[in-house]
């Protein structure tokens, strides 16, 4: 066996026994581009996602409700910071990674670019959103990659949290005023379907599923996930008492799930490719951010330099 | 003034005061010049917002009138907010975030400091706690002050410029009318002027440290406390109340 050989005989044994891929250890290059690719998408994810939310932050209607809305977009900026920390014991910094973002050559989940038009959306995005990216991440807590893992042990706590959040803050919507009842429900109606897309295509047109699940990456495919999250989803908008937009949602109980209707992939389409809503206006207020912080940044290094150079006192 | 009309308008300043800032600084959210700043203006915000509601909450138990912390922050008009100017003033750049905080972490400090010893229990139950609160604004401030005022070419100018601006509403902190004097006569609240020399002394070593220039005293706007405020401040209040009012009567 020549050397290569027997690393690569060494990893496969480690991922398949369930042990951990620590950052020191070999890894095939695949599996190391597959993983930056993924973590830096979701990191994109947390740090647009703070923008949709903080459009309401100085709108919140109550103390407390600002209070917790701040606490949320601020924990969304907490996770991007974790999961760029994993990338990068991957070898890939930050910086690179934001560029690739701010080219618009790395993606982030294409829910983001979808508008927050009411208060209730902020509900529907913590009980739907987070709802759904609570369903695709718990598996990653069991990730063959170590430090990825430990990041979505304490992601998904925070964002369990955020979850309950939501749906605490369409109940009082729902249980309040006749026009706080049809905004939570005018809200529901137009997050359902994007919720859904959360999941990535149906499996059939899934490009990466099975190398993925050989390494131990991604442990359940897209149409599975998806339905996990309508059979969690279904009672709860019961007890909501909220409708959810689809004329074929109903229980089977042969197959022991609800069946739901067909998404549109079209519109799936259009919005990853760049066409959806908010995608034009989600970029350019990163960009903004960044650009407009470039003198602040190029201040801390400078300072940091010259204290570095000072004789040691 | 009886005494709970002079511990009523404690809270409320110091309740507005948080409130606004707090608002102010929650307008960062997603466009900080790092991520790591976003996390930490939005911490800074938060602690002023719990500060705000004990606070307000407090003001509107002892004015005996039914309203709570969200009547207080929604229902009132321009007029009868009570905040100082220099917390209302808008953001500018990170520089002038940066100057605001640094003026306003160091007097908020030294005011809660002797409010630990206030005769109102609740005010100084605030203060024990949000005094370890406010020490770490301060020295964000104060470190993101030197690196600004001391990095690069660019920033030393921008620095100037955010402390230039905001310098001026800074006399009014210092201010005495009716309701200081009351307060020092009872032990609910500290004399202004005595906070002065501390206050001074703090920002004084921090910009000289920071190669920063001083602003001379010239101009001192005034009139927050008595509900005066800039013509900005009514846009802000519209943003934040346009909601709550909307739906009158509500729960949220
Ligand atoms: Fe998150
Ligand atoms: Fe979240």
């Amino acid at each position: 066996m020549d050397p290569t050989e027997a690393l690569e005989e060494h990893f496969r044994r480690t991922v398949e026994g369930e042990q951990r891929i620590e950052p020191r250890d070999w890894m095939p290059d695949a599996y190391r581009a597959t993983l930056v690719r993924q973590i830096a998408q979701h990191a994109h994810s947390e740090i647009i996602g703070m923008q949709p939310e903080g459009n309401w932050i100085t709108r919140a209607p109550s103390l407390r409700r600002k209070a917790i809305l701040m606490a949320k977009v601020q924990d969304e900026a907490g996770h991007g910071l974790y999961l760029y920390a994993a990338a990068e014991t991957l070898g890939t910094s930050r910086d690179q990674l934001l560029d690739l973002l701010h080219r618009g050559r790395q993606k982030y989940s294409s829910i983001f670019n979808y508008p927050t038009l009411t208060w209730a959306d902020v509900g529907a995005i913590g009980w739907l959103v987070d709802g759904a990216a609570i369903t695709n991440q718990i598996p990653l807590c069991r990730c063959s990659y170590g430090p990825y893992a430990r990041a979505m042990t304490r992601i998904c706590k925070e964002e369990s949290f955020h979850q309950r959040q939501g749906f605490e803050l369409l109940h009082t919507l729902s249980h309040g005023t006749a026009a706080q009842l049809a905004m939570a429900q005018d809200a529901v109606n137009r997050w359902w379907w994007p919720s859904l897309m959360m999941f990535g295509p149906p499996d059939a047109e899934s490009a990466h599923g099975a190398r993925s699940a050989a390494w131990r990456i991604k442990r359940h495919s897209n149409d599975e996930l998806r339905q996990r999250f309508v059979d969690m989803t279904v009672p709860q908008s019961e007890v909501l008492g909220v409708s959810l937009p689809d004329p074929e949602l109903r229980w089977n109980a042969e197959r022991g799930h609800y069946d739901f209707g067909a998404l549109d992939w079209e519109e799936f389409r259009a919005v990853v490719r760049g066409d959806g809503p908010c995608n034009r206006q989600r970029l350019a207020h990163r960009v903004a951010a960044h650009e407009e912080g470039a003198w602040v940044r190029e201040a801390a290094l400078a300072y940091a330099e010259k204290r570095r150079r000072e004789p040691a006192a | 003034m009886t005494e709970v009309e002079v511990r009523t308008a404690c809270a409320l300043r110091l309740g507005d005061d948080g409130l606004v800032l707090s608002h102010r600084l929650a307008e960062w959210a997603s466009r900080a010049p790092e991520l790591e700043e976003d996390v930490a203006l939005t911490n800074i915000a938060l602690d002023l917002l719990g500060q705000a509601r004990t606070l307000l909450t407090h003001a509107g138990g002892l004015e005996g009138r039914g309203r709570d912390e969200n009547d207080l922050a929604y229902l009132r008009e321009e007029r009868d907010f009570v905040n100082c100017l220099l917390v209302e003033q808008e953001n500018g750049d990170f520089g002038s975030t940066i100057a605001r905080q640094l003026l306003w972490s160091t007097y908020q400090l030294g005011l809660l400091e002797a409010l630990t010893r206030s005769t109102d229990s609740t005010l100084a139950a605030v203060a024990a706690k949000a005094v370890k609160e406010v020490a770490y604004h301060r020295d964000h401030a104060l470190q993101w002050t030197l690196r600004l005022g001391d990095g690069t070419e660019e920033s030393h100018r921008r620095m100037q410029a955010g402390l230039d601006r905001m310098w001026p509403f800074t006399a009014e902190l210092f201010e005495r009318d009716g309701v200081t004097a009351e307060a020092v006569a009872l032990g609910i609240g500290p004399d202004p002027d005595g906070l002065r020399p501390g206050w001074d002394a703090a920002v004084d070593a921090v910009l000289t440290e920071a190669t920063l220039r001083r602003p001379a005293d010239t101009w001192a706007p005034t009139g927050g406390r008595r509900g005066l405020h800039t013509e900005r401040f009514g846009h802000l209040l519209a943003e934040m109340q346009h909601l709550h009012r909307s739906h009158p009567g509500a729960r949220w």
